[in-house]
């Protein structure tokens, strides 16, 4: 397969079933750095599915993914998984915060798992949750936040590390539209400042809208309606 | 909602005469504002003169409500791209979109297809606006709100067509 060029990150005619449900049936993507591209489409279409192939989650059955001229298939699971706390970021509709951990032990943890020293992680940990407009609530458990304000601080969390790709599903699908546009507007500012690509699964047409491009995904298949027009 | 448009796409199935679209027109498209007879033979006349359709046969008897009309080859491209050409997004769409959705899957198109290409088309738009309102003060954004929300409506809409199409088509296609 040869990646568009300058494409960072690309899959092309993915398959992946789950027992007789096809999730994925030939399913392609392609993304820039800097890029933030929208996946749309109904409910059970393969959104979730894509993304988590995408990021190395989930083997496909078939199909390729090339990261950075890496085939993600063929790389060893030690690689993968380093590749994936080294270089992508991940933001889901809830329940990713540590709720034993305060907000700013949250955002540091992903450092603090590369070997950061505490100091250090928390320091960049607190810069984060400044862009996010959250540093306020840093000494706080995720049990004692609103859900923009953790919404927040896991936007703050994925992003600590720099990733050179965030894959964000559903970031805002629990939240109102006025904490969802927010986080949308604080989540693509904080991306483009560091020209992360965003892979960014959505069903909603307004959070969509923060996004350069859209694919669209159904039963399994994905359509770039860019190219397509 | 273009009324040429439809007829045309009515008459891609087979020749008819001027009662008989008016007739289907009403049935599938005109629940709350059926045709009048004069807009049919007024649209088929114009039709006619652009080289969309041509009389393929005259009842004995005279008067205009005795021909038959075919579409023509430069018809079905023009209903064709009217079919590809996504709307302008504005309010009260609609029935230019229920409309186009029934003539694809009556002419056996790809009815997603129009709607993946409209969803495209209000993105577009929901882009620029989102863009704008990022940009501006509290008024600009208030108004940008307001557009967007009234775009959302038309794609809600339109999502939840797709995912009847399957439907839409046994009821529309008997
Ligand atoms: N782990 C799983 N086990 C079994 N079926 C799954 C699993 N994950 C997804 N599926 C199925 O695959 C299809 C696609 O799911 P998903 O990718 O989550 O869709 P979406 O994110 O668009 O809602 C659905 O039919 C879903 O039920
Ligand atoms: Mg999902």
């Amino acid at each position: 397969m040869t990646p568009p060029p300058g494409s960072l990150l690309t899959a092309e005619n993915l398959r992946k079933a789950y027992g007789p449900t096809l999730a994925l049936d030939g399913a392609g993507f392609s993304i820039h750095p800097g890029e933030v591209v929208a996946v749309m489409g109904p409910s059970g279409s393969g959104k979730s599915t894509l993304l988590h192939c995408l990021a190395g989650i989930v083997p496909p059955d078939s199909g390729s993914i090339l990261y950075d001229g890496a085939d993600l298939a063929t790389m060893s699971d030690a690689r993968r998984s380093a590749l994936r706390r080294s270089d992508f970021g991940f933001v889901f509709q809830f329940g990713q915060l540590v709720p034993e951990l305060t907000c700013v032990e949250n955002v540091a943890l992903p450092l603090r798992l590369n070997g950061t020293s505490r100091k250090e992680a928390e320091r960049a940990a607190l810069a984060w949750m400044q862009r996010l407009e959250v540093d306020d609530i840093g000494r706080k458990r995720p049990g004692e936040v609103s859900g923009g304000q953790g919404q927040r601080v896991a936007v703050a969390r994925a992003l600590v590390t720099e990733p050179r790709v965030l894959f964000a599903d559903e970031p805002t699908g629990a939240l109102d539209s006025l904490n969802g546009e927010r986080v949308m507007e604080l989540l693509t500012d904080a991306a483009r400042s560091t020209s992360a690509a965003v892979v960014l699964v959505t069903h909603e047409a307004r959070v969509a809208a923060y996004s350069d491009r859209e694919i669209v995904v159904r039963d399994g298949k994905s359509r770039d309606m860019e190219r397509a027009v | 909602m273009s009324i040429g448009h439809t007829l045309l796409g009515l008459l891609e199935s087979g020749p008819r005469h001027g009662y008989d679209l008016k007739r289907a027109f009403d049935e599938k498209f005109g629940h709350d504002r059926p045709l009048h007879y004069g807009q049919v033979y007024s649209t088929m006349s114009r039709l006619l003169k652009n080289g969309l359709v041509e009389v393929d046969g005259i009842e004995p008897g005279g008067g205009p409500e005795r021909k038959r009309y075919a579409i023509t080859d430069a018809g079905v491209t023009d209903v064709q791209t009217w079919l590809a050409t996504p709307e302008k997004p504005e309010p009260y769409l609609q029935s230019t979109l229920y409309t186009k959705v029934v003539l694809a899957l009556l002419t056996r198109r790809d009815a997603a297809d129009i709607l993946d290409t409209q969803r495209a088309e209000h993105l577009r738009l929901m882009r620029i606006l989102t863009d704008r309102k990022r940009k501006g003060d509290l008024a600009d954004q208030l108004i940008c709100d307001h557009a967007l929300f009234h775009l959302e409506a038309d794609l809600r809409w339109l999502e939840l067509t797709a995912a009847r199409l399957d439907k839409l088509a046994e009821v529309v296609v008997k």
